[in-house]
């Protein structure tokens, strides 16, 4: 009984693993990586300037402080949407 | 200023912190600590009055009650040699003969027996993780 | 089924191998395939280890004492629960749960990263197999749990008494999650270090993992701490322990690093520093899961010396060697990409923050490895204690609290003083009154001025906190017109990683209020009470009622009721007891062994909100000694005759011809236990009034939600809706602002 618990412990683990060898495979863009860095600098920034708004809300930033740090927030995002639309990202 | 500048300055000031909290660490590491010996040890240098950390095993059929006093041998745990104790104090749930503890120890005079500091007795949990060669 | 868990290790080692030496060459080759197999790999490890992790549970609940380890970690008279929690009170166990938990962690990891951060993936699986394989070798070579022996004893030695409390059974799970989960940052680090790619992509993918470790390793820190406060009968929570302090050092550099993060994410400043923290943290957790089995350091955790300590040792250097090497050959591409614009900005209070708790750990550390280092340069091996960690822990957890209220109402990048000044106008003054106050009041506050200071910066964090709050509601409702609670909680749920924090900053600044509370004005006497007696302890009135015993197969109970009363009425009553297990050990005698066995203490606790009265009984059996001596000369020369007749009978007749002398025997033992009760003499206890105790558990409580607030994912269409909008609202170029159309508000 536990040999046979084995041998389809071993059969199955086998299987699963060597999966993705026996698969056909298509290239894959080399841009992946630079995506997701500049996804993930893209969903920062958003938090920023989300955080910058709750900050001037709350009464931590002045008028005049939120408008110079929104506008370089909002400029530093439209450079990261713009260098992922040239890479082809969403 | 020039952040340059600013930066060696801000360098400077954590550096000097970093060095004053090492010297403060290392001054009060050896001012506040008690010097740790074996039973051994304790017989060779032991000084009337001064403070040490005893730490051994409990010797088997050495523990025994008089009055409040908590009376025990602890053994060296290389050498047979082992040093009486007398302690008051409580008494740590794990110690029972064979364990590991520790005491703050000191005595009177060169052929008193040594006192354990109220306490002060630690013990080792019962080993889970012995060594394979009984430790 | 030994075999098959047997079989199982050796299987998760192959898959770790496989896995590490797959994913490495599916990452050089760029040959996707490859770095899928890899990552299958770590499934199909965590499908093993749960098979395995499972066999061995199943072995504790049945009681199967063929397997070494439950005979010596269980008995058929555990209560169940403890028998499920028995498996990690082993060494055995603990390796195979370890590596479980990070198989089960590494799995959920390269799951959800599957299509992301595909460069530095592949590195990190490798890193986190090289850790499944180093723990399954342990297991499988040095200290298998699958060992068994060919005539299992009828009973197992069972589970050590002082481990019979659910703290102690939750706690080393919460730990090794902690431990377990903090591999995973490490070795994404590690990946993103070798490829390069140290931007912001490692981290955003591994921050919750950061943060579920800290929230792991925390809530495992408070339970070790309870369980020494309600168990261990010494009447403290914390000794400053160097496996206690194992667990703190990366808890604190985890605090660190999810703060320092932060400025990296906004900043892309800090990468070295981040880098460095999360190296040290995952370095730390191992060293934590190294002191607990090496016996290097004395400790009344540390459980004697074991045969693993030379592999720890080299995987901590290697670790070390390799974290080092890899920052200095990467130092170019981790340059800072902005600079600290004000020293009056909240990256400014968060790096202070971080040097402050870096400075912990050097302190910790230093303190906690003194012997050996003083034993290696001087030849003389140094004990030091709490005094050497006070004068340092205690004034940078004062500048921790400061800065935890601060960092909540200072903006980014820079501050004016007007908005300094309405922001911290409550908060100062909130904390300048109750220093008022507290001076006023009296009560001693005036002469512990650490103390003052700290309940001072603790209702200075309070007010704070309770501000954000107040300002985040009103500026929801300002658009929303919701009712206040609806507002309250929807601000949560939209800012949990703010408002999480906040609530731990909360948390925080409780628990060391309770801290600071309970060990500068806790009166504490040691005194020796015959029945009858009373003593004062704090203005309460204790006395001795009267002495308890009873005495069971399982267990001698000694312990005392006392009565606590306070200008006349009566407050409370306390119940204490210690209890003896019987010993294995034949050589202590018939009698006697049930008397010199293990023992752990029960405390006598009445907790409040302003006050714990604690006790615990220190019943000295001298006076019974004479009693147990004549026991043991009686029974054993009884046994011997009834051991020579039995050999004269079949098997089943001769245990059965024992019976009456058992029987006796247990008659003997409750008769001299009762002397107790009958003949009381007196004892010692130790009577402790201590101060704002419950605040510590409370305030790790609120600690603890702070941080599910923060760790809780926020829902994918949420998400999406979140970044469809930010943009809404054209942005202005930096040099000169274009006009604006209306701007689509939504509500914070």
């Amino acid at each position: 009984m536990d040999v046979v618990v084995v041998l389809v412990v071993v059969a199955a683990v086998t299987v699963f693993v060597s999966a993705p060898l026996r698969r056909v495979r298509t290239a894959e863009g080399g841009a992946a990586s630079e995506i997701a860095e500049l996804e993930a600098a893209r969903e920062a920034k958003y938090r920023e300037i989300r955080d910058a708004e709750l900050d001037h809300r709350t009464g931590k930033l002045s008028d005049e402080d939120y408008e110079a740090i929104d506008g370089t927030l909002r400029g530093e995002a439209i450079e990261i949407l713009h260098r992922l639309d040239s890479i082809g990202g969403r | 200023m020039d952040p340059s500048r600013k930066r060696a300055i801000r360098l400077t000031v954590a550096l000097t912190a970093a060095v004053l909290l090492a010297s403060a660490l290392i001054f009060v590491s050896f001012a506040s600590g008690a010097e740790e010996v074996t039973a051994s040890q304790l017989l060779r240098v032991a000084r009337p009055g001064r403070t040490y950390v005893l730490a051994g095993s409990v010797v088997y059929g050495s523990v025994r009650h008089e009055g409040t006093a908590l009376l025990f041998r602890i053994r060296d745990p290389k050498l047979h040699v082992s040093v009486p104790v007398r302690y008051t104090g409580i008494v740590p749930d794990p110690f029972a003969a064979g364990r590991a503890v520790m005491v703050t120890v000191q005595r009177r005079s060169s052929n008193a027996a040594f006192v354990g500091q109220a306490n002060s007795l630690t013990t080792k949990c019962p080993s889970k993780y012995k060594a394979q060669a009984g430790s | 089924m030994a075999p098959v868990g047997r079989t199982l290790l050796i299987l998760g080692l192959l898959l770790a191998a496989y896995g590490i030496g797959a994913s490495l060459y599916g990452a050089r080759s760029g040959r996707r395939e490859w770095v899928d197999s890899g990552r299958r790999s770590v499934y199909a490890l965590a499908a093993v280890m749960t098979i395995a992790w499972a066999i061995l549970e199943a072995a504790f609940w049945r009681s199967d004492f063929s397997f070494n380890v439950v005979a010596q970690h269980s008995s058929t008279t555990t209560p169940t629960f403890y028998k499920l929690a028995a498996p990690w009170s082993s060494q055995e166990g603990s390796l195979l749960l370890w590596v479980w938990l990070l198989s089960l962690w590494s799995s959920l990891i390269l799951f959800l990263t599957r299509k992301r951060v595909r460069d530095i993936a592949p590195y990190a699986t490798a890193v986190l197999l090289t850790f499944a394989a180093f723990f399954t070798s342990l297991a499988a070579f040095l200290a298998n749990p699958f060992t068994t022996t060919a005539s299992p004893p009828p009973e197992g030695a069972g589970l050590d008494p002082l481990l019979l409390h659910p703290s102690m059974m939750i706690h080393p799970p919460m730990l090794y999650s902690g431990y377990t989960l903090l591999t995973i940052p490490f070795a994404f680090a590690v990946g993103a270090l070798i490829t390069g790619k140290l931007g912001t992509a490692w981290i955003s993918v591994t921050r919750r993992f950061a943060l579920a470790a800290w929230l792991f390793l925390g809530i495992g820190i408070v339970l070790g701490a309870r369980w020494s406060y309600t168990e261990l009968g010494w009447g403290g929570y914390w000794a400053w322990d160097p496996v206690e302090n194992a667990a703190l050092m990366p808890w604190l550099c985890t605090t660190a690093f999810i703060h320092s993060i932060m400025i990296q994410e906004k900043r892309g400043m800090l990468k070295v520093w981040n880098v460095s923290l999360i190296l040290s943290a995952g370095t730390l957790a191992i060293l934590g899961t190294f002191l607990v089995r090496s016996g290097i350091l004395d400790s009344i955790h540390a459980f004697g010396a074991s045969t693993l300590g030379i592999p720890f040792v080299v995987l901590l250097a290697v670790m070390l060697a390799t974290s080092v090497g890899l920052v200095l050959w990467r130092r170019d591409r981790l340059r800072s990409e902005a600079q600290l614009d004000s020293l009056l900005s909240r990256e400014a209070v968060f790096l202070i923050q971080n040097l402050v708790l870096v400075a912990m750990v050097l302190v910790i550390f230093w303190v906690t490895f003194f012997p050996l280092i003083s034993e290696a340069v001087t030849g003389t091996k140094v004990s030091v204690g709490p005094p050497a960690f006070r004068p340092f822990i205690v004034p940078l957890a004062l500048v921790l609290v400061a800065l935890a209220g601060i960092g909540p109402i200072i903006a980014w990048r820079r501050v004016t003083a007007s908005n300094l000044r309405r922001n911290f106008a409550l908060p100062v003054l909130a904390a300048f009154t109750t220093c008022v106050v507290l001076v006023v009041a009296g009560g001693g506050t005036e002469t512990r001025p650490f103390a003052l200071a700290m309940f001072t910066l603790g209702a200075f964090v309070l007010t704070t906190v309770a501000q954000e709050l107040w300002r985040g509601v009103g500026a929801r409702r300002a658009m929303t017109r919701e009712a206040p609670p609806v507002a309250f909680g929807r601000l949560i749920r939209r800012n949990r990683r703010r408002y999480g924090g906040y609530i731990v900053h909360a948390g925080l600044a409780v628990l060391l209020i309770g801290v600071a509370a309970s060990s500068s004005f806790q009166h504490s006497r040691d005194v020796v009470l015959a029945p009858g007696q009373k003593v004062s302890v704090d203005g309460y009135r204790i006395s001795y009622v009267r002495p308890i015993a009873s005495a069971t197969a399982q267990k001698l109970s000694f312990g005392a009721v006392l009565d606590v009363s306070k200008g006349g009425r009566h407050v409370t009553t306390l119940r204490t007891t210690r209890g003896f297990y019987p010993s294995q050990d034949p050589t202590l005698g018939q009698i006697g062994r049930f008397f010199n066995g293990n023992a752990d203490s029960d405390v006598g606790l009445k907790a409040g909100l302003t006050k714990d009265i604690w006790t615990v009984i220190n019943p000295n059996l001298g006076p019974l000694q004479g009693l147990i001596n004549q026991g043991d000369k009686v029974f054993q020369a009884a046994l011997v005759k009834a051991m020579r007749t039995a050999a004269t009978l079949p098997p089943a007749q001769a245990r059965a011809s024992l019976n009456p002398l058992w029987a006796l025997r247990d008659q003997a033992i409750s008769g001299i236990t009762a002397r107790f009760v009958s003949h009381p003499w007196p004892v010692n206890f130790l009577l402790i009034v201590d101060p704002l105790v419950t605040w510590i558990w409370l305030g790790a409580i609120i600690i603890a939600g702070g941080g599910l607030i923060a760790l809780w994912p926020i829902p994918a269409l949420a998400r999406r809706r979140r970044t469809a909008r930010v943009p809404a609202r054209p942005a202005a170029p930096p040099v000169a602002p274009a006009p604006a159309p209306a701007p689509v508000r939504e509500p914070v």
